[in-house]
């Protein structure tokens, strides 16, 4: 049954959340951790079953929990794998999720499956690939997805638009929400040389359903999103733009690698409560 | 370019990495392309480094790395899970150390293990339920995490020690060829050392042969007495372990229970 997209609406603001790692299920389970939501990377828990799908069931009975895929490969030329699809149903259909998400990009391409979140060309033909498999999970999942902008380290000559054009008119085609990240902005402007704010203007600010918050770190010619270190001061100034730009939106910190005590990712994340909070006053 | 021809292009240059293949992009593009070819293959070091923890170990650092990226240059992944690429991993193993088995058996073992951690849950019968079965009829059905291989040395003692991070016994073979038994027990793996008539029982179990066909098999290996004894002890340790999911026909063709030695050199 094809997925009937809504129309643009009020964003439901969820509130502040993390990334949840393996070294703060503890906390999680044992303790009261002060977030309003968490997401989780929805292919470790798209396993036949023990530890990892009874850990996010008794999560999920604490708090709400977003579905963060990356390996649904809504890029690929040759179309989605129906067995992941189904798969993530499976889990969406027992998490009840908050969000589902996975990244415009593309790691899979006849058989081979690089697991790296590769970049598209931004041209009417990948637009149209795109959102053929955005359509096709969206009708699988019964709901609309979240699509995140990704950081690139390649921009390909024959791009006829920008990478915020292209999501736009996905969003506008598809009927799919957007997930913001803040950080990848920041690691693409500097790595492809456009203005983050342009990015920020063209960006469909009714779709955006969620944002994150990572760090980056300097590679050896450009800026490489690496999740391992705090979030820089750069990408909160963003963030402060971003906020004043869409509003309230359901935020969270996403730290991937160097995983820190819980305590120091829930000092961040007061951060973005605050400047969420002075965004939604000067907007009043 | 259109699509399909760059991501046909993206994928060589991921893969093989030559000039050609960075030519027909960019130049500009170049330090994009090798940051992506750094992600790709350091991912899937790090995912066999991750999986095969215990044979890393045995390795060392620089064995363990050439190991690795042999693999990942014969084996491009192609399952939407990586969890999915080390499997063919310790048959790697066994094609670089032919004359060193335990390294293959080692492999072998971190991969069982971290498969059964995944593996399908069910609720094993309790004794309870085992004296209720008519024997007649039933067969057994073990548990979806069970997965078996015949082992030539000592890798299970070895596994053992590096897992407890004690120094491992050096290397010896076995007397005679025995297997190892690796399922998951709630939610932690288990592994068992098991004789020959163990495994031929666990294999007549999984081929979907009757409790009462391998009664009659071992009385007639056995002998009446200790045929029935042997097949007593045998459900008795099974039942302990919780092997034994059900006493219905086996489900059969869900996964491959048995790791092939024909993999071996």
């Amino acid at each position: 049954m094809p997925f009937a997209a809504a129309p643009p609406s009020e964003p439901t603001f969820s509130g502040y959340g993390l990334g949840l790692r393996k070294e703060h299920y503890r906390d999680f389970l044992e303790t009261q951790v002060p977030v309003d939501f968490v997401e989780v990377i929805s292919e470790n828990f798209m396993v036949d079953g023990g530890r990892p799908r009874d850990t996010l069931r008794r999560i999920r009975e604490r708090h709400p929990v977003a579905l963060h895929g990356v390996s649904m490969s809504i890029g690929s030329a040759d179309g989605l794998d129906r067995a992941y699809l189904a798969r993530l149903r499976q889990l969406v259909d027992e998490i009840e999720p908050l969000f589902v998400s996975d990244h415009l990009s593309w790691s899979r391409f006849q058989g081979f499956n690089s697991h790296d979140l590769l970049p598209l060309p931004y041209t009417e033909e990948a637009l149209d690939v795109v959102c053929a498999n955005v359509t096709m999970a969206q009708d699988v999942l019964q709901r609309a997805m979240l699509i995140e902008n990704p950081s690139s380290y390649v921009a390909f000559d024959g791009s006829g638009m920008t990478e915020w054009e292209f999501i736009e008119a996905l969003c506008r085609r598809t009927g799919c929400h957007l997930l913001l990240d803040v950080n990848n902005i920041y690691v693409s402007a500097s790595n492809h040389g456009f203005d983050a704010l342009d990015y920020l203007t063209g960006i469909p600010a009714d779709r955006v359903r969620q944002v994150h918050l990572a760090g980056h770190s300097q590679g050896t010619d450009m800026l490489i999103d690496t999740h391992d270190r705090p979030v820089p001061a750069s990408v909160w100034t963003l963030y402060e733009h971003a906020m004043a730009r869409l509003g309230p939106v359901a935020t969270m910190i996403e730290r991937d690698d160097a995983i820190p005590p819980l305590g120091e990712l829930l000092d961040e994340l007061a951060v973005a409560r605050t400047i969420g909070r002075n965004a939604d006053r000067k907007a009043a | 370019m259109n699509l399909k021809a760059l991501q046909h292009d993206f994928r060589a240059w991921l893969v093989d990495g030559g000039e050609d293949d960075a030519a027909r992009f960019d130049r500009r593009a170049r330090p994009g392309l090798l940051v992506y070819q750094n992600n790709y293959r350091s991912q899937l070091v790090a995912c066999l480094s991750e999986a095969f923890e215990r044979l890393h170990a045995w390795l060392g650092d620089e064995a363990f790395l050439a190991a690795a990226i042999a693999h990942i240059d014969a084996e491009t992944p192609t399952h939407w899970t990586l969890d999915a690429y080390p499997s063919a991993f310790p048959t790697t193993m066994a094609r670089l150390y032919p004359d060193d088995p335990e390294v293959a058996e080692l492999a072998w073992m971190d991969w069982a293990l971290a498969r059964a951690f995944t593996a399908a849950d069910a609720a094993p019968l309790t004794s309870a339920a085992i004296a209720q079965v008519d024997w007649d009829r039933a067969g057994i059905v073990f548990t979806p995490s069970l997965v078996m291989a015949e082992i030539a040395t000592n890798a299970a003692a070895i596994w053992s020690a590096l897992a407890a991070d004690e120094m491992p016994p050096p290397v010896r073979q076995l007397p005679e060829t025995a297997s190892l038994l690796i399922w998951r027990d709630g939610f932690t793996p288990r592994f068992r050392t098991i004789d020959p008539v163990e495994r031929g029982a666990v294999e007549r179990m999984l081929a979907g042969g009757s409790f009462t066909d391998l009664c009659a098999a071992l009385v007639e290996d056995m002998g009446e007495t200790g045929g029935v004894a042997q097949a007593g002890a045998l459900l008795g340790q099974w039942v302990g372990d919780g092997l034994i999911v059900g006493t219905g026909a086996p489900d059969m063709g869900t996964f491959d229970n048995v790791w092939s030695t024909d993999a071996r050199p």
